[in-house]
């Protein structure tokens, strides 16, 4: 089945050998869509088989290591630990999510699409499993590849504008990091690249809080962690669903994962010292997201703000410093990939059939189509943080990890819990309720006429609303391979 | 965890509603609206035998006296962070018992009610699924051991809800009331969280029992503030009750089980489970008293001046918690949990006749249409009157019991200030229901003429509750045999004696409590028994004193319009054009002029070239 491959190798390679072939099926857009969901299940079987063999705590497993540019001390080293592999999880899940859920909605250059999701795939597992940081910074860079062809051929009208500034914005930061890579990797006249082994011995302190600081940078964009934020909405809006949901659901946690992984293990000492600042733009961020959240009308914007204030409560995590914290932290990081990727494709379902995504414009949707706003409501529910559902078991942490490291940060973060409820709550509520009242027109299909989740979207939704349900009752499952992995980071 | 026998029977407490739940959410549409009820009512009706069954079993093997004993059952660990823990854990004592008792009791009475009251409804099996959820959570809420797994059914509660006050979602006013219940809550759940937060940084446990003054420390009054306004927002208290008048647009059976006989005693509920916590930090005892009182008093003022059936009851529940808080404030715990049983039994049975009346009439509910429907309706009339007597604190009705508790309490424990207070609302809640009762019952008959009685499945559990309403108050601790208030104690870890030694005698006090209510029916009875029509109240009474307006101009719009500002101004304005966009801008500007140069003609590049020369020549001779 691996092809004599070891297993984090293959996992990479499986969809990138879909992508070549998938590009090939240019003029079959159908079978490429089939092609590209069989690979991606096919990845996504891999990724059972890895998750039912990780031990309890999450111990890093499946290492290999070969020789890259032995020359220069870098590796093909790979190794996953709970963290890196309950993210691939959450990638190798969404993926065929976006492929199923954009099987009617992209219509132009199928097979190119499909290719570019797969290499993204690709990237982004690579990212996860690399503990070379030469390797690492290579599958970084690749992740933006395909997705700024995502967003820049099947986006919106904005496309180009929105594509560039992504593209431009996380370079600037992936340019910092190299410079702190280099920083690291280049000591005592020799060269290595090994992860481990730079957080084993880490740099004296003055060199640590430079490359902190340039890490911090390039993880705080990628993140983003306020005010490092204003490409995210542009590139949400202008994306295409697909796109959405994987920039959401796994690009951004690429930021918190390289604080988890990279910031924070390589300089202690300076994460350490920098952790109050952290906390505090944390905070400022879950704040301000959610207000931002509250002055939008396109629906669309409204979740990539909170995804700014969701994502505020993992750096808030991170920055108590506590075992507590750090794990509802990592914890957070999935359930966020679960409701905002759903809430991600709920949105592009409502504006495949109506054209628009202006919450203003809707009215009434749980009566024309009660099982869409079963599902919306679900997913808000989990959003909003209400326990039992898999955004509290994160939250709770956190905010406990907040307190004992400073009070008013839990209060801040507990005001954003007010706010959380206030604008997305509010905008369900004005969509959903109240007399049927439907855009119609633009969409070529009759005023008022809003078709309920079709058989497919069911499939699509269904995985990521049972998830939120079992992640929510059952966190513990998910957080024992977490929690040990970041356990480091608490004092 | 508190020491006790593990029973896993406790499990199926909530279990039974939450399979009721799961099944009429998954088949209720294939099994059909009737069904879909019995299954309902079946799941609660289990549940309810059980938990008198339990009750019974901890009640025969009463504890030492003040020792801790409680029946539990666990499943494992909910939540595990760091050395943040949270478990399954379900806890039956005797405080927990009398809740479960009262809320799958009286759950399953207003259950039965429902298949009448909800049967010409089309959506009867998301009603009844919601109406089980519900239960399941609440009971989750009074067994939980810990801080965690209360604040599940705390929330858990709040969100049924909101679905069941927006029930009827199709008409937008509903369903915003259903959305202000749930935000409203939400502020005082940040409290909750806050204080649960605080408690384990503190104690390094969220348990219940092992929260105490010796291990929270200084973080005491914290906590207890935190949870203060987790029970202002739960249980209606003054700055938060606003959701509650509002929360009369669900179906009526939901205002009786929710919004006043369970969902809504949670907070009281609270305050007595952390008494300990309270009674070791004086001043928050004052708050607590203060915040009930205002409550208790404020709200019985504006439930005269209402004329909507269901806001005089709204905004009388408002009133009757606001007594049980203040009993909790001045350590008559025990007098709290006993009113919060007899109000379960007469508010319950007051709202369950409100909506047999709103039905006859065909979903009248202004006052100002009803009027002499004692002869219409002879079983609904009776077991209304006999609750009015009951909150009006009449002896023997229960109320009188409990109320007289709570003031003998207050008389003790808070001084005569806060008794004379008491004593001016007691009389204001005889005003306002005697005022409520002639005007539907007595007075002219105003309706249309087609009130009837309701049928036999509604006017049954009417008249259950209404036979409670007569006869809960022989929970009393001057009945022999009735150990409510020795059984509590020890729960509630109380000191032997509460409060200095009172101005009066007890008797005394009680018949100025008498006097007090009675005067204020006399005074409503002389107004209204044969009133024709209602006269506008004070305008200001009416919409209670414009907290609401205030809400709105003070934080509401301001927020919304605020947070339009700052988006427009700080998140495009500054952030994204001054800091990200103007930088590229200048960036891409400077290119330009660059390639401008460099592929201009041949003249400018000339005249660059030149301009170039003579800078370096002049930089090179101005050098020393």
């Amino acid at each position: 089945m691996r092809l004599g491959l070891d297993p984090l190798t293959f996992l990479i390679l499986c969809p990138l050998a879909a992508a070549a072939a998938v590009a090939l099926l240019g003029r079959r857009p159908t079978l490429a869509r089939a092609a590209a969901l069989l690979a991606s299940l096919v990845e996504l079987w891999g990724v059972g088989e890895r998750l039912a063999e990780l031990p309890v705590g999450g111990w890093m497993s499946w290492e290999v290591r070969r020789a890259w540019l032995p020359d220069w001390g870098a590796s093909w080293h790979l190794g996953a630990d709970g963290l890196s592999l309950m993210l691939i999880a959450a990638t190798a899940l969404l993926v065929p999510l976006v492929i199923l859920g954009s099987w009617t909605q992209v219509k132009e250059r199928v097979a190119p699409f499909h290719a570019c999701l797969l290499v993204l795939e690709a990237a982004l597992v690579g990212t996860f499993v690399a503990r070379d940081l030469l390797c690492f910074f290579v599958f970084w860079e690749a992740v933006l590849i395909p997705m700024y062809f995502l967003i820049g051929i099947w986006g919106g009208a904005g496309r180009m504008a929105a594509a560039v500034k992504f593209v431009v914005y996380t370079a600037v930061g992936s340019l910092l990091m190299l410079v702190a890579i280099v920083a690291v990797a280049h000591r005592g006249g020799e060269w290595d690249f090994d992860m481990a082994r730079a957080a084993a011995e880490p740099m004296a302190l003055p060199a640590q809080r430079w490359a902190f600081l340039a890490f911090a940078l390039a993880f705080a964009i990628k993140v983003p962690l306020f005010p490092f934020h204003t490409w995210l909405p542009q590139a949400h809006v202008e994306a295409p669903t697909g796109g959405s949901v994987l920039l959401a659901g796994v690009l951004l946690k690429m930021g918190v994962y390289g604080f988890l992984r990279i910031a924070w293990p390589l300089c202690p000492a300076a994460a350490a010292a920098a952790a109050p600042w952290l906390g505090a733009l944390a905070v400022c961020g879950i704040l301000y997201g959610a207000l931002m959240a509250l002055a939008q009308d396109d629906l669309k914007k409204l979740v990539a703000y909170s995804s700014v204030s969701h994502l505020g409560y993992c750096i808030l995590g991170l920055a108590s410093g506590t075992p507590a914290g750090a794990a509802g932290a990592a914890f957070l990081m999935l359930s966020h990939a679960v409701t905002t990727g759903a809430l991600f494709f709920l949105v592009g379902m409502a504006y495949e059939r109506t054209h628009t995504r202006k919450v203003g414009d809707f009215g009434g949707i749980a009566t024309a189509a009660p099982r869409f706003a079963c599902a919306f409501g679900v997913i808000a529910m989990a959003s909003v943080g209400v326990p039992g559902l898999c955004g509290f078991a994160g939250e709770f942490p956190v905010l406990a990890g907040a307190w004992a490291a400073r009070p008013l940060w839990a209060v801040g973060a507990a005001l954003g819990v007010i706010l959380g409820a206030v604008y997305l709550l509010g905008a369900f509520q004005r969509m959903m309720f109240g007399p049927v009242r439907l855009p119609g027109g633009l969409s070529g299909l009759a005023g008022g006429h809003f078709p309920d989740l079709a058989a497919r979207e069911v499939m699509v939704l269904a995985p990521l609303a049972a998830l939120a349900l079992a992640l929510g009752l059952y966190p513990s499952l998910v957080m024992d391979r977490l929690g040990p992995c970041v356990a480091a980071i608490g004092r | 965890m508190p020491a006790g026998d593990d029973i896993p029977l406790l499990l199926a407490v909530p279990a039974l509603p939450f399979a009721g739940f799961l099944l009429n959410a998954a088949f209720g549409r294939r099994l059909g609206g009737r069904a879909a009820g019995l299954v309902a009512c079946v799941a609660v009706g289990l549940s309810a035998l059980l938990s008198f069954a339990l009750a019974l079993l901890l009640f025969a093997h009463p504890p030492a006296p003040g020792a801790s004993h409680a029946l539990t059952a666990s499943l494992g660990d909910w939540i595990r962070a760091g050395s943040l823990r949270v478990g399954f854990d379900l806890a039956l004592d005797p405080l927990s018992a009398l809740m479960i008792c009262v809320v799958t009791g009286v759950g399953f009475l207003i259950h039965l009610y429902s298949l009448g009251y909800m049967a010409e409804d089309a959506s009867q099996p998301r009603y009844f699924a919601y109406l089980n959820l519900f239960v399941g959570m609440m009971l989750v809420l009074v067994l939980a051991g810990n801080l965690g797994l209360m604040f599940l059914g705390w929330e858990g509660v709040g969100l049924c809800s909101y679905l069941l006050i927006g029930f009827w979602f199709s008409d937008a006013a509903k369903a915003a009331a259903g959305l202000k219940a749930f935000l409203v809550n939400r502020i005082g759940d940040a409290g909750f969280l806050l204080a649960a937060a605080a408690a384990w940084h503190a104690s390094g446990t969220l348990e219940i029992p092992g929260l105490s003054k010796a291990s929270l420390g200084a973080s005491l009054p914290l906590v207890c503030l935190g949870l203060l306004l987790g029970v202002c927002g739960k249980s209606a208290q003054i700055p938060l009750y606003t959701w509650l008048p509002d929360a009369m647009a669900g179906p009526t059976p939901v205002s009786a089980l929710i919004h006043a006989a369970t969902m809504v005693t949670a907070g009281v509920y609270l305050l007595c489970r952390t008494a300990g916590l309270y009674l070791a930090c004086p001043f928050m005892m004052h708050a607590v008293a203060a915040v009930g009182l205002a409550t208790a008093l404020g709200a019985g003022l504006v439930a005269c001046a209402q004329t909507d059936i269901k806001k005089v009851l709204a905004y009388s529940t408002v009133s009757q918690l606001g007594f049980m808080v203040l009993a909790c404030g001045a350590g008559a715990f025990t007098g709290a949990m006993f009113h919060l049983v007899t109000h379960a039994c007469f508010k319950a049975c007051l709202f369950l006749c409100a909506g047999s009346v709103i039905h006859a009439l065909g979903g009248e509910q202004d006052l100002s249409r009803m009027g002499g429907l004692r002869k219409a309706m002879p079983w609904t009339h009776a077991a209304f009157a006999a609750s009015v007597l009951a909150i009006c604190g009449v002896p023997p009705f229960s109320g009188f019991f409990s109320k007289d508790a709570i003031l003998w309490g207050v008389l003790r424990g808070a001084g005569p200030a806060a008794w004379g207070l008491g004593l001016l609302a007691a009389g204001v809640t005889g005003y306002y229901m005697t005022r409520l009762y002639a005007l539907a019952f007595h007075s002219s008959d105003r309706t249309s003429g087609h009130a009837h009685e309701a049928p036999w499945i509604m006017t049954g559990p009417v008249a259950a509750l209404g036979a409670l309403a007569l006869l809960a108050g022989a929970l009393d601790p001057h009945v022999p045999g009735m150990h409510l208030y020795s059984w509590l104690p020890g729960v509630l870890a109380l000191p032997a004696s509460a409060g200095a030694a009172p101005a009066l005698p007890e008797a005394a006090a009680m018949a100025m409590a008498i006097a007090a209510s009675v005067a204020g029916m006399g005074l409503a009875w002389s107004r209204f028994a044969r009133a024709e029509r209602v006269a506008p109240a004070s305008a200001l009474a009416a919409e209670g004193f414009g907290v609401d307006r205030f809400w709105r101009a003070a934080l509401v719009d301001p927020l919304r319009r605020g947070a339009e500002a700052l988006w427009f101004w700080v998140d495009c304005i500054l952030i994204d054009g001054a800091m990200v966009e103007a930088p590229a801008l200048v960036l891409r500007g400077v290119g330009q002029l660059a390639r401008a140069a460099q592929r201009g003609k041949a003249s400018a590049s000339l005249a660059c070239l030149l301009l170039g020369a003579l800078l370096v020549l002049w930089l090179l001779g101005a050098a020393p």
